[in-house]
């Protein structure tokens, strides 16, 4: 079926991509630019990822006014990763900010 | 003073607690948007039993929704995936003594949050010998938790007309500024994050998510054309 072949083919790249690298570091050696290139792969997925939910919360339009939850909620959350350092504030206070925020203003 | 297995395996349990905040509502989304996407129940749990990465599985189903061909969806979650290659290159210099029972199921484990709480316990000053064990209570207690919450979301997504309406999502963006921010401490690793971002929002428009892939690559270049003119950027631990 077609969904259980879209989990097997994403299984193979996930757990392609964890297992060998593991397995293999130390053993191969690995060209110390490409170690260095890596380091940056984390922070850019992970921004490319949240930064489009936050400014097109419907995933097409763009939306810079305060109506948008997420913009707003996720400008609070930079704030406080920066100022806390504690990703446990971070999650907590901006998760709590974000439904105070929708629910004063009546968003949904 | 060497902690043994039980001490290193309750301390990683610990450690990932704070982190299961931001995950159960994310499985909880991940679930409930499966199935209202149009995903069996079964799929839906199946993907969060067999792929077991987060960010992936988020995207996935949006592009399953979207009616995105499947090489193309498997190629995305391959981009996404990427991190986890930094991840394991990592932690490998301390799990390679281990043996293949353990390095298979600790690398099908392998997440963002149980790297950032394994990373840092191995950075930690005294004997390491057991730490594995710390790596298996924090993959351990993420998995089940995953299972846990995706089966809520499925069970309320059947139920619930449009979940997407809670904002649950939020969960995601907010859990990954809280891991973003603290590693970005110098100019190359602002610029990555700079680059992918600004990237991301202006490609947006492009099908199938390939603003994400190209986003990526943008931030990747610019940290590593950055760090180029800099100069030599003091070796640092990431994250």
């Amino acid at each position: 079926m077609n969904e259980w072949l879209l989990i097997l083919g994403m299984m193979l790249v996930t757990f392609g991509v964890r297992y060998p690298v593991m397995l293999l570091v130390g053993k191969l050696p690995m060209p110390d630019r490409v170690v260095r290139a890596l380091r940056y792969v984390p922070p850019a997925v992970l921004a490319a990822i949240i930064v489009p939910s936050m400014l097109y919360p419907d995933g097409q339009t763009l939306d810079l006014s305060l109506q948008n939850s997420y913009l707003v909620a996720g400008v609070v959350g930079v704030i406080l990763a920066w100022r806390t350092r504690n990703l446990l504030l971070t999650i907590v206070l901006g998760m709590g900010f974000f439904l105070l925020y929708r629910a004063v203003f009546g968003l949904t | 003073m060497t902690a043994g297995p039980r001490q290193e395996f309750i301390a990683g349990v610990r450690a990932t607690i704070p982190l299961e905040i931001g995950a159960a509502p994310f499985g909880m989304i991940f679930g409930a948007l499966a199935v209202t996407s149009g995903m069996t129940p079964a799929a839906a749990q199946g993907m969060s039993l067999f792929v077991f990465a987060g960010a992936s599985q988020f995207i996935g189903v949006n592009l399953l929704a979207a009616g995105t061909a499947l090489p193309v969806i498997v190629l995305t979650t391959f981009v996404v995936n990427l991190r986890h290659a930094l991840y394991a290159a990592t932690l490998a210099p301390h799990v390679r003594h281990l043996p293949q029972r353990w390095l298979m199921p600790l690398g099908f484990w392998l997440t963002d949050e149980s790297f950032v709480v394994v990373a840092n316990h191995y950075n930690e000053p005294g004997d390491p010998r057991y730490r594995h064990w710390f790596y298996l209570g924090s993959a351990l207690l993420m998995y089940l938790n995953w299972q846990l919450w995706t089966l809520v979301g499925i069970i309320a997504g059947s139920a619930i007309p449009d979940p997407t309406r809670w904002g649950l999502d939020f969960a995601m963006v907010v859990t990954f500024i809280g891991m973003i921010i603290p590693t970005i401490k110098n100019r190359p690793m602002l610029a990555a994050v700079v680059a992918a971002g600004v990237v991301a929002a202006l490609a947006n428009p492009l099908p199938n998510k390939f603003g994400l892939i190209l986003a990526a690559l943008c931030g990747v270049a610019a940290g590593v054309i950055v760090e180029a003119r800099r100069g030599e950027v003091k070796p640092e631990t990431t994250p």
